[in-house]
C-alpha cells in the first residue's frame, strides 16, 4: 500500500473508513452509506434524550489550528450526541505558539489516550500528515485543510440536496463565487461527480475560476446568467474578503453586481431550485437578504444536516479503527 | 427439526389478548425490533387492543459490541410515537442472550418514560446472558449449541433451524 496516498490511507483492509481525509477516491457506496447513516441520526432529533451511546468512553479532540466557530461547534455537538468526551483545543493560542512542534503536540495528545482528532488547518494536507505520522489507533477527521478539502461540508451539502431533490441523477448544480480559494468547491465537485449528477458548473470571474477545473469534469462559466440557467441547485460560496487585497477582484460592489445572487438572478434557475451557502453569509456581497431569507434558501437545513453527517463520519471512522485493531490483535 | 410458525404466532396472539385484559393495558404501542421483530409484530398486531400503528426500533446505535465489532449494517429506521406514560409491547423474533432487548430498552428510554414495557417473543431460546425474561412466549425451544433459529420474511414469513459452524 502506498502510504503517501491519502485515498489509500483513509481506508482499512476491509475497504471501510478509518480516517476521513478527502472525498477523492471514495466510492459511491461509501458516500451513500455516509448519507444513509446521517439520515438515521437526523431522526434522533425526535428523541427527548438527543444522544446515542455509540462512542461512549471515547475521547475526541477538536484540533483547530484555524478558527471556525460553526464547524467546531457542530463537530463538538456531533461528538457529544454520540456520547464521546470532547476536548476543544485552539492550537492557534496554545502550545505551538510557545514553540512546540506539531508532532510533539500530537504525541502529547496521543499519550492522553485520545481516540479521534478532528483537524482544521490552514495548510493543505495537514490532516493527512497527521494521519500518516503519528497516530496508530487514532482516527483523523479532516475539518478543512487549506485550499485542499472540506469533506464533511461537502457531504452535508449532498445530504441537503438528497433530502430536497430525492436523488442526484439528472440534477444540474451551479457553484458560484471564489472557486480558486475554496476547499468546499473541490470536495463538492468530487462528491457531486461520484454521486452522479448530470452537470456541475463553476461560476465566477476568470481570476477566481481557473480553467484546470475542467479536467475534473466541471463546466466553467464566467457569466452568471449562463451559469444559473435551468439549474436545480445553487451553491453560493463566501467571498473571502481577505482575498480582496490580492487584486483578484475589483471591489465587493462590482462582484455583487456581476455574481451576487438576487431574486432577479435566481429567477434564471429552475423555479424549484434550492439555494445553499456554507456560511457565514455576507449579505449584499454574494447573496441578497431576500434570497438568503427566502423560501428557496436551505441554509439552516445545512447546519442541522451538518451535525448528522459529522456523527455518521465519526462513527464510521471509529468503527473502521476498531475493526482494524481487532484484526491486528488477532494476528498478533 | 421443524418449527410450527403458525402455532407459535397464534399462541402469542392468545396470550397477548389475555395479558392486556388482565393487566388493564389499554391502547398500548406495539414496537417491533428490526428486522424479524417488525415482521412478527405485524402478524400479531390485530390481537392487541390498540388504535396505534406499528412502531419500529433499529438498535444499531445502542448495541453493546461497538468496541469489539464496530458498526453493524443499518437494517431499518426507528419510528416511535410519543411514548411518555404509554404502555409499550416490545416484540422480537428470537430471545437469546437478552442483549438486543437491553439495547432496545435503553433506546426506548431515550424517547421518554413509558408506563410499562411488556416483552413478547416468538421463540425463546434458553441461553440468557442477562437477567431478562419475556412476558409472552410463542414457543420455548431447546436447541443444541450450534443451532440457531432463522426467520425470513416479511412475506412469506418462514422459519427454519440452521446449524452454525
Amino acid at each position: 500500500m502506498m502510504r503517501s496516498d491519502p485515498r489509500a490511507l483513509q481506508l482499512n483492509e476491509q475497504g471501510q473508513l478509518k480516517h476521513f481525509l478527502t472525498l477523492d477516491g471514495l466510492s459511491k457506496e461509501i458516500l451513500t452509506e455516509i448519507l444513509d447513516r446521517a439520515e438515521s441520526f437526523l431522526s434522533m432529533g425526535e428523541q427527548s434524550v438527543k444522544k446515542v451511546p455509540l462512542l461512549r468512553g471515547k475521547t475526541v479532540v477538536n484540533l483547530f489550528f484555524e478558527n471556525s466557530t460553526r464547524t467546531r461547534t457542530t463537530f463538538e455537538l456531533a461528538a457529544k450526541r454520540l456520547s464521546a468526551d470532547v476536548i476543544n483545543l485552539n492550537i492557534a493560542t496554545s502550545a505551538t505558539s510557545k514553540g512546540e512542534s506539531l508532532l510533539d503536540t500530537l504525541q502529547n495528545l496521543q499519550a492522553m489516550q485520545s481516540d479521534m482528532f478532528v483537524v482544521r488547518h490552514q495548510d493543505s494536507g495537514a490532516p493527512h500528515f497527521i494521519a500518516e505520522h503519528c497516530t496508530p489507533n487514532v482516527a483523523i477527521i479532516n475539518a478543512g485543510d487549506g485550499r485542499h478539502a472540506h469533506p464533511t461540508q461537502a457531504m452535508l451539502d449532498m445530504l441537503t440536496i438528497r433530502r430536497h431533490k430525492g436523488q442526484f441523477e439528472g440534477l444540474k448544480v451551479a457553484i458560484v463565487g471564489d472557486i480558486l480559494h475554496s476547499r468546499v468547491a473541490r470536495s463538492e465537485l468530487h462528491a457531486l461527480k461520484t454521486l452522479g449528477v448530470e452537470e456541475v458548473r463553476l461560476v465566477g470571474p476568470k481570476t477566481l475560476v481557473p480553467a484546470f477545473f475542467r479536467d475534473m469534469g466541471a463546466v466553467i462559466c464566467h457569466d452568471l446568467k449562463a451559469g444559473l440557467d435551468d439549474v436545480d441547485v445553487v451553491v453560493m460560496l463566501r467571498l473571502q474578503k481577505e482575498r480582496m487585497a490580492g487584486a483578484l477582484l475589483p471591489s465587493e460592489s462590482e462582484f455583487y453586481r456581476l455574481y451576487g445572487l438576487t431574486e432577479e438572478s435566481l429567477a434564471w434557475a429552475k423555479p424549484d431550485a434550492i439555494v445553499m451557502h456554507p456560511g457565514p453569509i455576507n449579505r449584499g456581497v454574494e447573496i441578497s437578504s431576500e434570497v438568503a431569507d427566502g423560501d428557496q434558501a436551505v441554509i439552516l437545513d445545512q447546519v442541522t444536516n451538518g451535525i448528522a453527517v459529522r456523527m455518521a463520519v465519526m462513527s464510521m471512522a471509529m468503527s473502521g479503527q476498531v475493526q482494524e485493531q481487532q484484526a491486528t490483535g488477532e494476528e498478533g | 427439526m421443524t418449527l410450527d410458525l403458525d402455532k407459535a404466532l397464534n399462541s402469542m396472539k392468545q396470550q397477548l389478548a389475555d395479558y392486556c385484559q388482565q393487566q388493564n393495558i389499554e391502547n398500548p404501542i406495539v414496537v417491533g425490533i428490526h428486522s424479524g421483530g417488525v415482521w412478527v409484530a405485524n402478524e400479531i398486531l390485530d390481537a392487541v387492543p390498540t388504535d396505534e400503528d406499528l412502531a419500529t426500533l433499529d438498535i444499531t446505535f445502542y448495541r453493546d459490541d461497538f468496541t469489539r465489532a464496530g458498526l453493524h449494517p443499518q437494517v431499518g429506521s426507528t419510528n416511535l410515537p410519543a411514548i411518555e406514560d404509554r404502555h409499550v409491547i416490545l416484540v422480537d423474533d428470537v430471545l437469546m442472550s437478552g442483549r438486543t432487548i437491553r439495547a432496545a430498552m435503553n433506546e426506548i428510554f431515550d424517547f421518554g418514560r413509558p408506563a410499562s414495557i411488556t416483552l413478547a417473543i416468538l421463540f425463546d431460546l434458553n441461553s440468557r446472558e442477562l437477567p431478562i425474561r419475556a412476558d409472552i412466549v410463542g414457543e420455548q425451544l431447546s436447541l443444541a449449541e450450534n443451532q440457531r433459529v432463522k426467520l425470513s420474511g416479511p412475506t412469506p414469513l418462514t422459519v427454519s433451524v440452521i446449524e452454525t459452524h
